[in-house]
């Protein structure tokens, strides 16, 4: 079950949007930012708010990458894996934030701590490589900053 | 077409006159170039997505190097310069292919799509035959759909052809894509049952493997090993045409017989999944005999030829013989019973209250100033007000047609940012949400409603009243005012008027199916209101069954008065043509007394509720099994033919029927020897049967001196089929009723429309060789699609308004509730209902009520309550029935009907606990 | 004018008032600095033709990529009484072209600069409404838009009648869910109208039939934040800003193992060199140049040869590359260019919206030929494969530019890095490993 202040703010965007439909990635991404993520019974919840059926919804949300249907961690780490990075040494990082934290790509850590993506190119080239997390940008990274890094985050 | 620009264009340096702005692979394949193709349909049209269309186009004679354009994206114009067969263009082509190929599982030996399968066609078309991709193909899960589509998605190749299909072209909202990139995904949000109706079309629609037939896989043939031949759907009175396919004695499934003014391309899941009621276990193949004794009953067989003689002597000891007909019989047998019995003894098969509104249609069609449409020109009309039906139940091919004329008036929006219709993903982008005029009157929500631009609850009254508003509101003298419309029905009636007479071509349709005339009445008035405002006002009823036009036109009193007579004492003797009168719409006391009379003969396929009443069955064949004429609701005569010889001593009726008048010496019998025979004398002996005799060519019709196949020409085994049994091939049944044979030999090309047995032509081995048939992709068959109007408006015809009775408004009552038959596409037509497939999608038995009503009766959604006369009802909340008024469905197996709508005692008395 | 001899006038209108420490211009320094009086000019004295006019004789080029004249499109939009409404003004800021940061830079650092823009662009198109595509990562730009039109909307910058002109607009800043796709103009109106951001078929064109429909105008933010400095400046100023005919300074950007990586306003015309020399320092401490892509991830290499030409639309086609964003990104003769063409089509197979087939089957198969080559399993016929699929993703045999621009790269590559292919090859194995 949605709770009120996700009810609240998707009928929110509602109103911004005019059209139902129009709103239906806002909504989403309203359940993700409280959740982390868009389980099948609120994707179905928020096709029910907006008038849609969850196969509309559906179909429009498993197009972007960044609403997530399955369930991630607490911190979701996106790796820009695009161009400038890789010339900078992307996969240095990558491999290092793969052993730190035992786990591949669209992984989650055990204890639900981390789940580690690839993104396109972050639009930081100029600190390139760089990870987001949790939508704050970390750039002109290199293996030997990832530990300490990653202890920001519980 | 009306005042379109005809353009030179030039293929391969060849002049060729086409419609202006036509896009060039529809304008090509109707010349007949072959461009392979894969998003572009028909029907749905153009988006230029699959990119196998590609031809090259030069911008003059001098221009050498072209460029490479999407022939379905590029509309044609004056001196405009194409080739299929330049190197870049057919090299374009076979890449598409050979791309769409990386993925594609080499599975076609096992595929059930296998020789039928447009991508096996167009590979083999552009040339693809070796694999230079040398990676891994991806995989996705595939999903249970139900039990009429089976989904393979590895076999994908992305055209999405399926969801502008299921979701753009019939309004399907539980499908869809999914994903993005190389892992675009086709089907449903969960696994679960495809809701919409048209679900089937699917199979046809995929031009590969992922949606097939599932009651084909059950007991599966390849394609080229099915016999067929031209048919008629028999689920409902729109009159389909299909091709239904067998092997070993049994159907094996249906397909759309494409037929441009009826259903075009797309049938709906009734007519494709209920066939299987003929491969029945349990139907009759040897006449029969029942005899009551006092312990109970007796069946037991006749010995060769005794049945005939049998019943001579039936006849000539009886004391007055009657005939009930049937509106699911053939015109043929309905005839041969009224010859036999005579005109006078010849009842309808129906109720007094569907015959009558049926006897008013007859009327209305055959003699007013309105033109009763068909689904294609259906699908032109910018602006319908339905009264009365749940077309997506009763008529569902309608219903989707409906979803098509809305698109008009937006069509114009559209022309008007000159896209053109066939740009189907622009003009959609463009049209957005808009809609034009639907107008629905129901008692309850429709599946139809979402397309209409207004609704209205009511009771039939109520909607008849409205009815009669609207064509006071369009003509003063037509009856009316109506007195004390409320203000919300009053402001819809002037809505509903002013857009049926500001539409350029606006259509009425109602129906019998809440057998109210007032209905057929006001639909009538307000469609004669509009041809007198000079409106090409077009006006459709739907029919109940496969034939009740026929009937109806044959004429005959009622059952009720069937009962009369024999209660009279004036008949002691009753034949009963392909009629189940128990499970009909009789009162289940009156039809029980009329099966009391002494004699009953009934002449079907299937046991019934009827049959265990009856004292001698002769089996007669279904549509498959025989051939012979129906007349659809549009007034349409279209002719059916016999897919394959059954088993057993089953026959057509009207043969059966015969045989006793010919044994019992009646003139004239002994020359009914084909079906032309007896079509000649109905066509002469009935005026209004005048044209059916053209509906089809006789007998001896020849293609270059030889009958048409019903066999394709790869038939296989043959010559093996029954060495089980015989290792002597058989000699192949004859046909003395039409110019096709039950043989692979015959003419090899195209036969006049009525007689296509399948589409096929060399190189098109899918439901697509369609285009090959048509002079004009999407128009009408070569020669004119199949079948004879025979009603035509009248010219002048002024008929005079109906409604010296504008009904009283509805009152709801406090101690009972008016309920009204809900149809369902699955459930309500008895014979699909005999099909497995079809069955698993019947609701339960229910009454549906108003969620204030339940509330008072204290009975939970699910709650089952006894509700004599009809048994165990589970309760169903609808929301959208307007007070007083409680829904029934009709029709289902296994629920006790009494004729509906009527007033039934509010179930609160009748509540049991449970649940 | 002769171009090589124009000169342009060294000023700075899109980044000189911004701030040093990064932090974005709230109203009151924006105003200050002389900002909305763009806008107060263009709705107290100039028609909204007058400002397409202004917008036209300024020669403005659409940052987007692919440098359409912003003045002609904006022509296309009806206008007049019978003019359908609503009307939409678009800034595509969805920047998801790999390489490219310039829009940010300008969003985080000066966001009243593009909403100025964006209200003088609706007024001149007679907008209803206005939007803001943002790619959804662009949080901190997410934030600085959004409280700058919270003040915008405050100062009757925007809403009902605009500082009693009598023009009214409403804008919105929508926050997209990743995907290249959308960024493609008729990409983004799909992804806004909430479907599914696959591309639409042109015609007919957004500016007729675009966002629900109605006429539409997409603009690159970039494109957007230069309007007001126009009506401000005049055309006659605007085109003095550039060292050719088209009009402006431009943001060009470097990235890869240069110095010092980064975006610099500089005059439209700017050389390679220049750039890459001067601004971005030149390459790191021990490598050496080997070619670069001038603006994003969709334009073909430029090699040093090329290293004297103008950046600018027509000279960088000319060359045989794009211009595209102007943020070029710089390879490095430690870097295996067979490695970096994979890593740009992956990129652009996995962003493949999968609506026609070459892009969407061919693009993974071009993929994994490189994938091979890379990790020695290419075989002979493998780079005449790369190039058939080059000249079969061609513009018109896709339906949109991606899979076009996404063969740029790799087309150019086989050209002019043609051994490097076939040691891997011959090899089996890369080289640089
Ligand atoms: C695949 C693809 C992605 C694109 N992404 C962007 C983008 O992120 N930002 C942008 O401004 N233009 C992008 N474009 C270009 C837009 O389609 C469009 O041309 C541009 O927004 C127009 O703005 P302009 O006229 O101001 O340049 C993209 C084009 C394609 C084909
Ligand atoms: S080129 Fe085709 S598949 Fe690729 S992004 Fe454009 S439309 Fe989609
Ligand atoms: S049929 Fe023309 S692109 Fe698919």
């Amino acid at each position: 079950m949605l709770t009120e202040t996700e009810r609240r703010e998707i009928e929110q965007e509602l109103k911004s949007y005019g059209r139902k439909r129009a709103a239906g990635v806002e909504a989403l991404k309203i359940v993700q930012r409280h959740r982390g993520w868009v389980s099948d019974e609120h994707l179905e919840e928020v096709a029910g708010i907006l008038g849609v059926t969850p196969d509309e919804l559906d179909g429009t949300a498993t197009f972007y990458s960044l609403v997530f249907r399955r369930e991630v961690g607490r911190h979701v780490i996106l790796v820009c894996d695009s161009i400038s990075c890789w010339i900078t040494g992307y996969e240095d990082i990558l491999c290092r934030l793969q052993n730190v934290l035992g786990i591949g790509l669209g992984g989650t850590t055990p204890d639900g701590r981390f789940t580690l993506l690839p993104v396109c190119c972050l639009g930081v080239c100029e600190q390139a490589p760089a990870v987001l997390i949790d939508g704050k940008v970390h750039g002109n990274l290199s293996p030997e900053k990832i530990e300490s890094l990653l202890e920001k985050y519980e | 077409m009306d005042g379109k620009k005809t353009v030179t264009i030039y293929v391969e340096g060849k002049p060729h006159q086409v419609e202006e702005g036509k896009n060039l692979l529809d304008a090509c394949l109707s010349l007949g170039y072959d461009i392979p193709y894969f998003c572009w349909h028909p029907a749905m049209h153009s988006v230029g997505a699959c990119r196998q269309c590609a031809v090259k186009q030069f911008r003059d004679e001098k221009d050498t190097r072209g460029r490479i354009v999407m022939s379905c994206m590029t509309p044609a114009a004056d001196g405009t310069r194409i080739s299929i067969n330049d190197p870049e263009a057919v090299k374009f082509r076979a890449s598409v292919i050979e791309w769409l190929m990386t993925n594609h599982p080499h599975d076609c030996p096992v595929c059930d799509e296998g020789g039928e399968c447009h991508l096996q066609d167009m590979t083999v078309m552009t040339g693809h035959s070796y694999r230079r991709f040398r990676s891994r193909k991806r995989t996705h899960r595939n999903q249970y759909l139900g039990p009429f589509v089976n989904h393979e998605m590895n076999r994908c190749i992305a055209c999405y052809r399926c969801v502008r299909f299921y979701n753009d072209y019939a309004g399907g909202r539980d499908f869809g894509v999914f994903g993005a990139h190389n892992y675009v995904y086709f089907g449903r949000y969960k696994d679960g049952v495809l809701e919409n109706e048209f679900s089937g079309n699917l199979v046809e629609v995929c031009p590969t493997g992922v949606f097939t037939d599932k009651t084909l896989k059950r007991h599966y043939t390849r394609k080229w090993d099915l016999q067929t031949a031209p048919s008629i759907c028999v689920h409902c009175g729109l009159g389909c045409n299909t091709i239904p396919g067998e092997r070993y004695g049994t159907l094996r499934r249906i397909r759309n017989r494409y037929n441009g003014e009826i259903n075009g391309y797309f049938i709906c899941d009734r007519g494709r999944y209920g066939y299987e009621f003929i491969n029945n276990e349990n139907r009759f193949r040897f006449p029969v005999r029942l005899e009551r004794h006092g312990d109970g009953e007796k069946t037991g067989t006749f010995g060769s030829g005794e049945v005939i003689p049998h019943i001579k002597s039936i006849l000539q000891r009886a004391r007055g013989v009657i005939g009930i007909g049937s509106p699911r019989a053939s015109l043929e047998a309905n005839f041969a019973l009224r010859r036999l019995v005579g005109k006078e003894r010849f009842y309808q098969g129906t109720s007094a209250g569907e015959a009558r509104i049926m006897a008013d249609i007859v009327n209305i069609l055959g003699n007013g100033p309105a033109r009763t449409p068909s689904l294609r020109e259906t699908e032109s009309c910018d602006a319908v007000f339905v009264l009365g039906e749940d077309l997506t139940n009763t008529a569902p091919r309608m219903a989707l047609a409906l979803r098509q004329s809305v698109m008009q008036q937006p069509a114009r929006l559209a022309a008007g940012m000159k896209i053109p219709r066939w740009d189907d993903k622009g003009f959609r982008e463009a049209v957005q949400n808009n809609k034009g005029p639907l107008y629905i009157a129901h008692p309850h929500g429709t599946k139809l409603d979402d397309a209409a631009a207004a609704v209205f609850r009511g009771a039939p009254e109520d909607i008849a009243r409205l009815g009669f508003a609207v064509a006071n509101l369009l003509d003063d003298n037509a009856p009316g005012p109506v007195k004390d419309l409320p203000g919300e029905a009053s402001s819809l009636a002037e809505e509903i008027a002013r857009a049926l007479e500001n539409a350029e071509k606006p259509l009425v349709i109602s129906g019998a199916s809440l057998k109210t005339p007032a209905l057929i009445h006001a639909a009538a008035n307000i469609a004669f209101a509009l041809v007198k405002k000079g409106k090409p006002a077009c006006l459709s009823y739907a029919a109940p069954e496969c034939n009740s036009m026929g009937l109806s036109l044959m004429g005959g009193a009622p059952m009720e008065d069937a009962l009369k007579t024999v209660q009279a004492g004036e008949a002691d003797t009753v034949i009963i043509l392909e009629n189940d009168i128990l499970a009909g719409q009789m009162a289940p006391d009156q039809a029980e007394a009329l099966l009391s009379a002494r004699n009953v003969i009934l002449i079907d396929h299937l046991p019934g509720r009827t049959s265990s009443m009856a004292g001698i069955i002769l089996p007669a064949s279904t549509f498959a099994e025989g051939s012979g004429t129906f007349i659809n609701s549009e007034g349409r005569a279209q002719r059916f033919y016999k897919v394959f010889d059954p088993s057993g001593d089953i026959q057509e009726s009207w043969r059966w029927l015969r045989d006793i008048m010919v044994d019992m010496a009646y003139p004239g019998a002994s020359g009914w020897l084909t079906l032309d025979d007896i079509v000649s004398s109905l066509s002469a002996e009935i005026p209004g049967l005048r044209a059916v005799a053209n509906a089809a060519p006789p007998e001896g019709f020849r293609m270059a001196g030889m009958k048409i196949p019903r066999q394709p020409h790869r038939y296989s085994g043959r010559t093996s089929m029954n060495a089980a049994l015989n290792v002597h091939e058989p000699k192949p049944a004859e046909d003395h009723d039409s110019p096709l044979t039950f043989s692979m030999e015959g003419y090899a090309g195209q036969p006049p429309s009525p007689l296509i047995p399948r589409f096929w032509a060399p190189a098109w081995n899918s439901a697509q060789a369609v285009n090959k048939f048509q002079p004009e992709v999407n128009g009408p068959l070569r020669g004119g699609d199949p079948g004879v109007r025979l009603f035509e408006p009248k010219e002048n015809a002024l008929m005079d308004y109906f409604g010296k009775e504008i009904p009283q408004a509805f009152t709801p009552e406090k101690e009972r509730l008016f309920a009204v038959p809900v149809y369902h596409i699955f459930g309500s037509e008895p014979l699909s209902s005999l099909s497995p497939a079809i069955a698993g999608r019947i609701p339960a038995p229910y009454i549906a009520l108003r969620p204030e009503d339940a509330e008072k009766m204290r009975v939970p959604e699910g709650h089952v309550i006894e509700l004599p006369p009809f048994g165990s009802l589970s309760v169903r909340i609808d929301g959208s029935l307007p007070e007083g008024l409680a829904g029934i469905p009709y029709g289902l197996p296994g629920l006790k009907d009494m004729e509906l709508p009527a007033w039934i005692n509010s179930p609160a008395a009748a509540k049991k606990g449970g649940q | 004018m002769n171009e090589k001899e124009k000169r342009p006038n060294i000023e700075r209108p899109l980044t000189k008032d911004m701030r040093t420490d990064g932090q974005a211009l709230d109203i009151k320094e924006y105003v200050r600095a002389g900002g909305y009086g763009g806008l107060r000019k263009a709705l107290r004295e100039m028609t909204p033709g007058d400002v397409q006019k202004a917008v036209s004789d300024s020669n403005l080029r659409g940052r987007g990529g692919a440098g359409f004249p912003t003045g002609k499109k904006w022509s296309f939009v009806p206008m007049g009484k019978d003019a359908p409404h609503p009307g939409f003004l678009i800034s595509n800021s969805d920047e998801m072209e790999p390489g490219t940061f310039k829009d940010r830079i300008l969003m985080e650092g000066n966001p009243h600069q593009l909403i100025e823009g964006m209200i003088i662009s609706s007024y001149a198109i007679q907008a209803d409404y206005a939007y803001i595509f943002l790619r959804m990562e662009y949080g901190e730009s997410a934030k600085r838009l959004s409280k700058a039109i919270a003040e915008a909307y405050a100062n009757n910058y925007l809403g009902k009648n605009i500082l009693g002109s009598g023009y009214s607009l409403e804008m919105r800043l929508h926050l997209s869910a990743g995907r290249y796709m959308c960024g493609e103009e008729t990409g983004l109106l799909n992804s806004l109208e909430g479907r599914r951001a696959t591309p639409r078929a042109k015609p007919p064109y957004p500016q007729l039939c675009g966002l629900w429909g109605k006429p539409t105008v997409v603009n690159n933010a970039e494109t957007l934040s230069n309007v007001p400095h126009i009506v401000k400046n005049g055309a006659q100023w605007f085109r003095g800003l550039s060292c050719t005919d088209d009009g402006g300074t431009k943001i060009y950007g470097a990235s890869g193992k240069v110095r010092r990586p980064g975006a610099w306003e500089l005059p439209l015309g700017t050389t390679v060199r220049e750039i890459l020399e001067e601004h971005a320092g030149g390459m790191r401490e021990g490598l050496r140049f080997r070619g670069l892509l001038p603006g994003g991830a969709s334009t073909g290499f430029l090699i040093e040869e090329h290293l004297d030409i103008r950046m600018d639309f027509d000279s960088v086609q000319k060359a045989g590359s794009r211009m595209g964003t102007g943020t070029m990104i710089v390879m490095d003769d430690r870097t295996c260019p067979v490695g970096m063409v994979r890593n740009l089509i992956k990129f652009f197979a996995r962003e493949s919206c999968g609506w026609c087939t070459p892009c969407r089957d061919g693009l993974p198969w071009v993929e994994d030929i490189l994938h091979a080559i890379e990790t020695g399993k290419g075989r002979h016929g493998d780079l005449e494969l790369l190039e058939e699929h080059c000249a079969l993703l061609a513009p018109g045999n896709t339906y949109c530019a991606l899979a076009p621009g996404a063969v740029e790269p790799l087309q150019s590559a086989l050209r002019y890095f043609r051994e490097d292919f076939e040691r891997h090859i011959t090899q089996k194995s890369c080289p640089w490993r």
